[in-house]
């Protein structure tokens, strides 16, 4: 390494043989994902904050309110395979990290798909019941506030399902070579991501609706 | 039966939505400057297709510009964007001042065209003149200063950029085919809901705020990883040039100070699309939420726009001074308080709208605060000229016009930033006259100085000097004249966006601003006069040593116009102004030991292609022509899945003889070029090489 006698020799700038930048694709992938998790966190948080500012009776307009509407049983139900699902996109990873073969990764991968999807079969099934019973979105100011908040986190989980779908696709063609390591982590942390969002929702739209 | 047909085809779109049509049917003079605008954009359009042609410069056009990843081209395409822009943007504010002038009860504008002139103005302004300006110079300078090949993410480079094309495509677009919002640049809901404004124009907003405002974000995310991913060895954070520095904080504040317009202005199109109530007077919805989400973007924007134009005056200053930068670390902590506090003030946006005063008090003072760290920064500008050897050349003279007038118009700010004063004086035109006195000298003149700057690193000539000093001095004069008799019937109670008035006292101000007026348009056509004489005389003025202005910093270590590859050795730095000084050691031109291949990304269509669906799709959302907006979206997410699943299959090598045989060459030019000292910068013996002179530099 360039110590004090390179500064010595060459002042300001110098060029040395056989050290160029090390190309670090994966890395600096992983980092621009972090920015755009910490922008995309920023979306959610000004949604949950629109969210809690309609929790007002001016906002129900007169309409049903979140005692109303939610349920502990149905959103417990969503929380439990949405939690699982990350569970098991871990072992996924674990799978990939311990090299224990495309199979044993394959199958983590599905399992999380199905329950990715069956969270998104549940959600769907809880809204079509919502909009049955007349709270549309059109309804009051409360009630757009939650189709804003909550298919949002669904539509995420959407695309990640998307996205899974694409990755088993090609560990089916190509196997798990370095690049699809640094897409598997980055999807694993949009996963996890997704989740603790999800702990909010919960939190703050469910048990807090229903308290 | 055909009737709904062609309705599912053009949607809401009909033959009286075509603005170029209706100076035919209604000859006004409002009607005429309407329609006149709708022609200028065909012809223009026009014109460049058939000049592309006449010239056969569809091929270089596509092969070197369009689909390129190398950030200085795109770069330069971010910037030609911000021209066309300004030029759209300068002349609706001629238009304005000219009805202002003539408004005393009247004027020959209807209301609606002049809410339209006030909308397009101020969106056009910041979203496509200031901020494609401002990312096309961060992107030129910021991998060149780093000692970089390329940003971290080249793709979604070209990406961002067709993103921005697309959203100003819109902005265009709509002076021709129906009409924009006139909800002024901040589009404040109910008036912009679907019950007070049915029609296109606030979806024309909202689209292409929408399209540019990702293209941002990506942007931002990209910059972070490369100026903190990036550097060449031994450039430490406390060794980036200030530019940089300003760039960093610039990118971090786009990540995350973006999201809430995109927020506001997904929950208004919710409103207007899906009947949501957002931010509807009835059913619960609170206008309030979108004032307080579009001023969580608002604030920290400004601070985006201004940042990198600090930068810009930090390198200048320095270089023209023959000095090292004075309180560099001050200027680092001063441009991070800047970004941090931006986040702390949204509130003084609307200070009337309904909070207690504890409330406006606390964040007036937030507001005053901003006013320390950049107080710092004008001190330090003037220490580094203090006792320096000052060249008064083109970006020098919007530099020190910069330092006079920001600094009364920070005055101005301070005094907005009082509660109490701000409601005398909120929504009047001394307001406008505060946010023009930020943005015109701080902004537009540092863009225009780093524009002077940067030119010969990549075109290899430099700009002519007596059409910069026409152009700067009459930009100087025209924003003076435009904008301090604003101050004066501001405080008389004249109000913004008003297109007449009954008191007869404004009058004569008005006519003075329409005078400045004059004298802006004449910088910015001299602006073009320059460039034309540049590219014409360019032989005399060639920078072939790459350092026409014994600069300071690694960008200028390169030749000039700057190989594909940047550096033919990424160097190592062991200084903070490493060019110079080594430079002051003799060893500004040092032969690498050795070369090696070169790998470079390959060209994407990306960009082009987000351009082209991206206005697709934003014009049959607009126009409610829902399978032209399906299948652009189908476009661009397959082109998008497609390129995540392929990777770069283009990727160029240049192999190590070729850089060895290209940068050898251009150190012998160097070598038998004569050193000119700094009297002669500006003349035609100065081909970039600087002779050594008593130089104070900052290791």
């Amino acid at each position: 390494m360039s110590g004090t006698s390179a500064i010595h020799a060459a002042p300001g700038l110098s060029y040395e043989a056989g050290h160029d930048h090390d190309h670090d694709a994966a890395g600096k992938a992983l980092w621009g994902f972090w920015l755009f998790m910490m922008s995309d966190l920023i979306l959610f948080g000004l949604f949950f904050a629109t969210y809690a500012t309609m929790l007002d009776p001016m906002s129900y307009a007169g309409g049903p309110t979140p005692r109303d509407l939610f349920e502990l049983p149905g959103a417990a139900m969503e929380t439990a395979v949405l939690l699982t699902s990350t569970l098991t996109f871990g072992l996924a990873s674990l799978a990939v990290k311990y090299e224990q073969g495309r199979g044993r990764v394959l199958g983590w991968l599905g399992v999380t798909l199905a329950l990715g999807l069956v969270f998104l079969g549940l959600e769907v099934r809880e809204f079509a019941h919502m909009i049955a019973i007349g709270a549309v979105p059109q309804r009051s100011g409360f009630l757009s506030a939650f189709f804003g908040l909550v298919p949002l986190h669904g539509l995420h989980v959407t695309a990640g399902a998307i996205w899974l779908v694409i990755l088993m696709v090609q560990i089916v063609g190509k196997g798990i070579d370095a690049g699809l390591t640094s897409r598997l982590a980055r999807l694993a942390l949009f996963w996890h991501f997704l989740d603790i969002i999800w702990i909010g929702i919960f939190s703050i739209v469910y048990l807090g609706g229903i308290v | 039966m055909t009737t709904d047909f062609w309705r599912i085809v053009f949607g809401r779109l009909d033959l009286g939505a075509l603005d170029f049509l209706t100076a035919f049917r209604d000859p006004t003079l409002n009607e005429i400057i309407l329609s006149g605008a709708a022609w200028a954009v065909i012809l223009g359009g026009l014109a460049a297709v058939v000049a592309l042609s006449r010239y056969r410069l569809w091929g270089p056009l596509w092969q070197n510009y369009l689909v390129s990843v190398d950030h200085k081209r795109i770069g330069i395409m971010y910037i030609v964007l911000a021209g066309i822009m300004l030029v759209r943007g300068v002349l609706e504010g001629v238009v304005m001042r000219g009805q202002q002038a003539d408004g005393l009860g009247g004027g020959f504008l209807s209301a609606n065209h002049y809410a339209q002139l006030f909308s397009t103005h101020g969106t056009i302004m910041i979203f496509f003149m200031a901020m494609p300006f401002l990312t096309g110079l961060i992107n030129i300078v910021v991998p060149l200063q780093i000692g970089a090949r390329d940003v971290s993410f080249p793709m979604l480079n070209s990406a961002s950029l067709g993103l921005t094309v697309a959203g100003a495509a819109l902005v265009m677009i709509s002076l021709v085919v129906g009409q924009f919002s006139t909800g002024g640049w901040t589009a404040y809901p109910p008036y912009t809901d679907s019950l007070f404004q049915p029609g296109p124009g606030p979806d024309y907003w909202l689209w292409s705020v929408l399209l540019a405002g990702l293209g941002t974000t990506i942007t931002g995310i990209n910059f972070v990883v490369t100026i903190l991913r990036e550097r060449a060895p031994g450039m430490t954070l406390m060794k980036m040039p200030m530019f940089t520095w300003t760039a960093l904080c610039t990118a971090i504040l786009m990540v995350f100070a973006l999201p809430p317009v995109t927020v506001s202005t997904a929950m208004l199109l919710l409103d207007r699309y899906a009947g949501f109530h957002f931010f509807t007077n009835a059913l619960g919805g609170n206008m309030m939420n979108y004032a307080n989400l579009f001023w969580l973007f608002g604030h920290p924007e400004v601070y985006i726009l201004i940042l990198p134009a600090f930068g810009v005056y930090s390198e200048i200053v320095a270089t023209y001074s023959g000095k090292r930068l004075y309180g560099y670390g001050s200027l680092v902590v001063a441009t991070m308080s800047i970004a941090v506090l931006s986040f702390t003030v949204w509130l003084h946006h609307f200070f009337t709208m309904g909070q207690d005063a504890d409330m406006n008090a606390a964040f007036g003072i937030a507001t005053m605060l901003i006013g320390v760290p950049t107080g710092v920064k004008v001190y330090d500008w003037m220490a580094t000229m203090y006792r320096g050897r000052v060249r008064m050349t083109v970006p020098m003279v919007y530099l020190v016009s910069f330092m006079v007038l920001f600094v009364l118009g920070g005055l101005s700010g301070i005094i907005l930033a009082n509660p109490s004063i701000d409601f005398q004086v909120h929504n009047t035109l001394f307001l406008v006259a505060h946010f023009h006195n930020m943005l015109i000298p701080g902004l537009l003149f540092g863009m225009l100085a780093g524009y002077t700057y940067w030119f010969p690193k990549l075109f290899g000539f430099r700009l002519n000097d007596r059409w910069g000093y026409i152009s700067a001095w009459s930009w100087v004069a025209g924003f003076v004249l435009v904008f301090f008799p604003m101050y004066v019937v501001g405080l008389m109670g004249m109000t913004r966006r008003t297109v007449a008035y009954t008191n007869p006292a404004y009058q004569p101000w008005m006519i003075l601003s329409a005078v400045g007026g004059v004298v802006v348009t004449v910088a910015l056509l001299s602006l073009f006069v320059q460039l034309y004489v540049s590219i014409r005389d360019r032989e005399f003025t060639r920078d072939i040593g790459g350092d026409p202005w014994d600069a300071r910093t690694l960008e200028w270590a390169t030749p000039s116009p700057v190989p594909a590859y940047n550096f033919a050795v990424i160097p190592h730095v062991h200084a903070r102004e490493a060019f110079a000084v080594a430079k002051e050691a003799g060893l500004g031109y040092q032969a690498p030991p050795a070369y090696a291949d070169i790998h470079l990304p390959g060209d994407t269509w990306m960009g082009v292609i987000l351009a082209v669906f991206g206005t697709a799709f934003g014009f049959g959302m607009i126009w409610y022509m829902w399978w032209l907006a399906a299948l652009s979206f189908a476009v661009m997410a397959v082109a998008f899945i497609g390129r995540a699943l392929r990777g770069d299959r283009a990727g160029v090598v240049i192999p190590a003889a070729q850089v060895a045989a290209e940068h050898r060459a251009w150190l012998a030019a160097v070598g038998r070029l004569a050193p000119v000292t700094r009297e002669h910068e500006q003349d035609g013996i100065n081909h970039g090489v600087a002779a050594p002179e008593t130089r104070e530099v900052a290791a």
